[in-house]
């Protein structure tokens, strides 16, 4: 059958299953079918859209259930109707019925129903405490069974992939935790005996218990209630345990195929060919874990993906074919970084092994390579993996360097050593998420101009799935003789970074000099106020306005206040942690009102008031220091607030009090300058009422302590906060924030949020964490002692302008008539208070040129 | 500073830039109305003041750290706000420079010329010291004399 073009009414597409596969597929179709070919109904059985499978454990880890929801579907064009599986096809007619009762036709047919749990049908497998590990509903059983385990301790079935993430989760949830394996190391199918003994004992590490080369004999019940007891094993060991969950593997789930006729493999999935379709029923596809293709299922989600785009593109009358399974896997399981790609077992007659086991750094590395040594087969990964973005596509082609060479020990860049991705050959998959090759890179960077990592992401989507391939992504935009320049402008060749730590090693204390010594020419907005920035930040004690650091400084630090589209400034007093008393609010009021100020509540409980004149602020902030006000640093890179819910003090639920530590922490913390602005939250349970998920760093009570989130954001690009640490006491949890900031401080770049930061940081969390709660670099002494410097230093800026004469006289509208109001500046009234004429301000003056032009803008 | 401060900018700079508007211009500028606006030393280095001329309009001051003072028309006439003398002071290849606080836009000092749009301009006055004293022209290069 050829599926016809270009039809008058748009024919019937069915979805099965909404899991990852049937997602992407429907997803890959909507994208590309311009011409609104197909209709598209997608039949699911759970009653969540769908959702990254792959990171269910992060559930466990502070995520939560919206964090791992894929992106929605048009309702407008894409029937998605869940909670109504299929129950039986009906092809005579070319429809399936649903458990609702709903007959509903298709032109063509997809079956995504993925696969289910494989329990062993071992005696008391089926006893209440017995669990899976495959959807969020599996996710919340295990929850409640671990909240309600009275031994305190799990078992896992099963020591691959899954067995790894289910153990992950039962550890987070507080249990002690089993995982039994029959084969004699972790992760048999993807490792070697050498990688799975270097997992395993990095597992053991972390308190998991591991019981190899033995299998499960029984789940042993209570005979009055039937729960689990305990599991005994075939060695004899008997584990009493209550929490049993099954991980040994999946099913497809092609049991609406096997009844309708469709033609399914040996070991199940319904057999399809190379483009996806079924052998038997040319209306009928299948794709994912249902899909036995080449005579095997595949339990991945990366062929699963290319299967969706298989049949996505056929359906549009293209021409793909399934490019045969990947299995190469790239995963942190319990920290632990794994990859396996290629002919990782050496299968291939032959085949070479050279293998580099370093137990003392942890890491273990082989390559399979051919018998004449000259070409990659595949490989194998155990602790350090950042190899293997590098060496995957590698694949098949010849070796560019050495194979010990290419195992050795990264080199600084990243990259690994004479592997350069410039070799590739340009079919060479760089991006294996979503399929995106070299020559594919290679031409959005010299034919679509793509010049940086996020023009390549949003061109290609390349980078955009794991995230593995973006040193790679860097090395092709290198490779391509695209400029990755760090320098910070056309004055200084250096990024902010370099500059911060010339700083340091000089104790060059003005612009004047690093510029003189370190750049070239006077400098310009951008870097007076990022240099300001960083001389502000090593040094608290100096007021920003001093000497020749006023002129360095950006709008709205040149006034300590932010100004306005008309030329007016914001005023906006520390209100810590949002707690006020009655009194200062009133002061607030008053001074608002005498000065005839627009007056706002902020985002960041504390209160704005606009409208002031540059001459106006010294006034203003008289009044205001005197009730007991500092300066807020609004108009700052810096520390601006740190929200707060009330906590444990008023609320029912708070478990502990949020509003102290927020008050603590942002007394602690004001006026630290930073690259760009800081926020913080405080959140006395885990309602998150301070939406401290959505900062920079945010902070949620536990019942043992605090949990700390950091890289998130609001703004432009929200982002929401990751877990750094858990139950963290008072102490710890401050010293870590204390180094986060430092950390950050000094190594990010200029108008660089630590969202964008930590996403660009080489290692990401881990690295993180092992830098300020491990000390891997050895500098958490240096950031300790910078922020207890910060503390000691500190002084209020307003404070600091209204003691002296100098910088108070900058603070006057006219050089030369210092108390006369701009008559450039005027108001209009808005729902009873003053507001900007609006628009740009049409003074009727010869002198303000091209106004069209400028309007335009 | 023993430097004396000179004139920002010479009509015979303009005059080159744009033949059609040399016409009405006397180089001798002796009609020119001087204002006195205040002491050279009051004028913080590379760190802008605005003054109040006697028309009513206000002027931005920039001294440099080579003793140059100039002054441009204070209205940023992107936003319409009198805030171009909060600009920070720098240099664009060598050339001095203000960028515009709210837009970040770019204004050679000399000229008036914006970097980034052609089409705007800052007036631009004449400087001159006295004694200690700027004294800033009335005269004021609008887009309108220098195009025609």
């Amino acid at each position: 059958m050829t599926i016809p073009q270009h039809s008058e009414a748009p024919r019937k597409l069915v979805v099965v299953g909404h899991g990852m596969v049937g997602h992407r597929l429907v997803e890959a179709l909507d994208s590309r079918d311009a011409e609104r070919q197909w209709e598209v109904t997608v039949l699911a059985e759970e009653g969540r859209p769908a959702y990254d499978r792959v990171a269910l454990s992060s559930c466990f880890d502070g995520a939560d259930e919206s964090a791992l929801r894929l992106p929605e579907h048009d309702p407008e064009r894409i029937d998605l109707r869940l909670g109504d599986p299929v129950r039986a096809l009906d092809r005579e007619a070319d429809a399936v019925l649903t458990a609702s009762g709903e007959r509903v036709r298709y032109d063509a047919l997809v079956l995504a129903t993925g696969s289910r749990p494989f329990v062993p049908p071992l005696p008391g497998s089926t006893a209440p405490g017995c669990l899976v590990y495959r959807t969020l509903d599996d996710i919340d059983a295990i929850r409640t069974a671990a909240e309600e385990s009275t031994t305190g301790r799990g078992v896992v079935v099963g020591g691959g992939l899954l067995g790894l993430e289910a153990a992950n989760a039962l550890r987070l949830l507080g249990l002690t935790t089993h995982v039994v394996e029959m084969a004699p190391h972790l992760m048999a199918v993807q490792l070697d005996e050498g990688g799975g003994a270097l997992l395993g004992r990095m597992v053991g590490e972390l308190d998991v218990a591991l019981h190899t080369g033995t299998g499960t004999k029984q789940v042993v019940t209570d005979p009055e209630t039937g729960a689990a007891t305990g599991v005994e094993l075939t060695d004899g060991t008997f584990l009493e345990t209550d929490l049993v969950v099954f991980a040994a593997g999946v099913r497809p789930r092609d049991e609406l195929a096997r009844e309708a006729g469709l033609q399914v493999g040996e070991r199940g999935g319904v057999v399809v060919d190379e483009t996806c379709r079924s052998v038997t029923d040319p209306h009928v596809w299948a794709v994912g874990e249902v899909a036995c293709v080449e005579g095997r299922t595949l339990g991945l989600v990366a062929p699963g993906y290319a299967m969706a785009e298989t049949v996505a593109d056929r359906l549009l009358g293209g021409e793909a074919r399934f490019p045969g399974a990947d299995t190469a896997t790239q995963l942190k399981l319990l920290g632990v970084g794994v990859a396996s790609f290629g002919d990782a077992h050496a299968t291939t007659p032959g085949a070479l092994e050279v293998v580099l086991n370093d137990p003392v750094a942890a890491t273990y590395g082989k390559l399979v390579v051919s018998d004449d040594a000259k070409t990659l087969l595949g490989g194998i990964l155990v602790g350090d993996t950042s190899g293997y973005p590098l060496l995957r596509p590698l694949v098949g082609s010849a070796l560019p360097a050495d194979p010990s060479a290419l195992l050795a020990p990264q080199s600084e860049g990243g990259g690994a050593t004479g592997a350069g991705v410039a070799g590739l050959p340009d079919a060479a998959q760089i991006c294996s998420c979503h399929a995106v090759t070299k020559g594919e890179l290679t031409e959005a960077i010299t034919g679509q101009g793509c010049a940086d990592v996020p023009a390549l992401k949003s061109c290609t989507k390349a980078g955009t799935g794991c995230g593995s391939c973006v040193p790679a992504l860097k090395q092709l935009l290198e490779a391509a003789g695209v400029e990755q320049s760090t320098a910070l402008c056309e004055h200084f060749d250096h990024a902010r970074a370099e500059l911060f730590e010339i700083v340091a090693a000089t104790g060059i204390t003005t612009f004047s000099q690093l510029v003189a010594e370190h750049g070239r020419g006077r400098g310009c907005d951008v870097c007076k106020p990022a240099v300001a920035a960083i001389l502000a930040s090593r040094d608290s004690g100096t007021h920003i306005l001093d000497g020749e650091r006023g002129g360095l400084q950006d709008t709205n630090d040149r006034h300590l206040a932010n100004m306005q589209r008309n030329g007016t400034y914001s005023v906006v007093p520390r209100v810590p942690g949002g707690e006020i008393t009655p009194a200062r609010l009133i002061v607030l009021g008053e001074v608002a009102r005498d000065f005839g100020l627009y007056t706002k509540i902020t985002g960041g409980q504390r209160i704005d008031l606009l409208g002031a004149r540059l001459e106006e602020l010294p006034a203003i902030w008289r009044r205001l220091t005197d009730a007991g006000f500092e300066s807020g640093h609004a108009y700052g890179k810096a520390v601006r607030t740190v929200k707060s819910c009330v906590g444990s003090t008023w609320c029912r639920y708070g478990v502990q009090d949020s509003v102290g530590l927020a008050i603590e922490l942002e007394l602690r913390y004001r006026g630290l300058r930073a690259p760009h602005k800081l926020k913080a939250g405080v959140s006395g349970c885990a309602r998150e009422c301070a939406e401290a998920r959505s900062k920079d760093f945010g902070i949620i009570a536990t019942e043992q302590g605090w949990n700390l989130y950091v890289g998130g954001n609001g703004g432009f690009t929200p982002r929401h906060a990751e877990l750094l640490a858990s139950d963290l006491d008072h102490d710890t949890l401050v010293r870590t924030i204390d180094r986060f900031l430092m950390f950050y401080i000094r190594t990010a770049d200029r108008l660089q949020r630590t969202a964008a930061w930590l996403e660009n940081l080489e290692g990401g969390l881990d690295h993180l964490r092992a830098v300020i709660m491990d000390d891997s670099l050895g500098i958490c002494a240096e950031l300790d002692a910078a922020m207890e410097r910060h503390v000691a230093d500190y002084r209020d800026e307003w404070r600091g302008v209204l003691e002296d004469p100098e910088k108070l006289a900058r603070f006057t509208s006219f050089v030369n008539a210092p108390g006369t109001p701009d008559p450039a500046i005027s108001f209009a009234v808005e729902r009873e208070q003053p507001v900007p004429v609006p628009g740009p301000v049409s003074l009727g003056m010869p002198e303000v040129p091209a106004a069209e032009g400028a309007r335009a803008r | 500073m023993s430097t004396p401060a000179r004139k920002s900018r010479k009509v015979t700079a303009m005059t080159t830039m744009t033949p059609a508007s040399a016409a009405p211009v006397d180089p001798a500028d002796s009609t020119a109305d001087w204002s006195a606006v205040c002491p050279l030393d009051v004028l913080p280095v590379e760190h802008g003041r605005a003054a109040l001329l006697p028309d009513g309009s206000a002027v931005a001051l920039f001294r440099l750290h080579t003793g140059e003072v100039y002054a441009v028309g204070n209205l940023d006439p992107f936003s319409g706000a009198p805030v171009i003398c909060h600009g920070i002071v720098g240099d664009r290849d060598g050339v001095p420079v203000v960028t515009g606080p709210l837009g970040k836009e770019v204004f050679e000092l000399a000229t008036g010329r914006c970097l980034d749009d052609e089409t705007a301009r800052l007036p631009v006055h004449d400087v001159r010291l006295t004694g200690r004293v700027i004294e800033v022209s009335a005269r004021r290069n609008t887009v309108e004399t220098l195009v025609g």
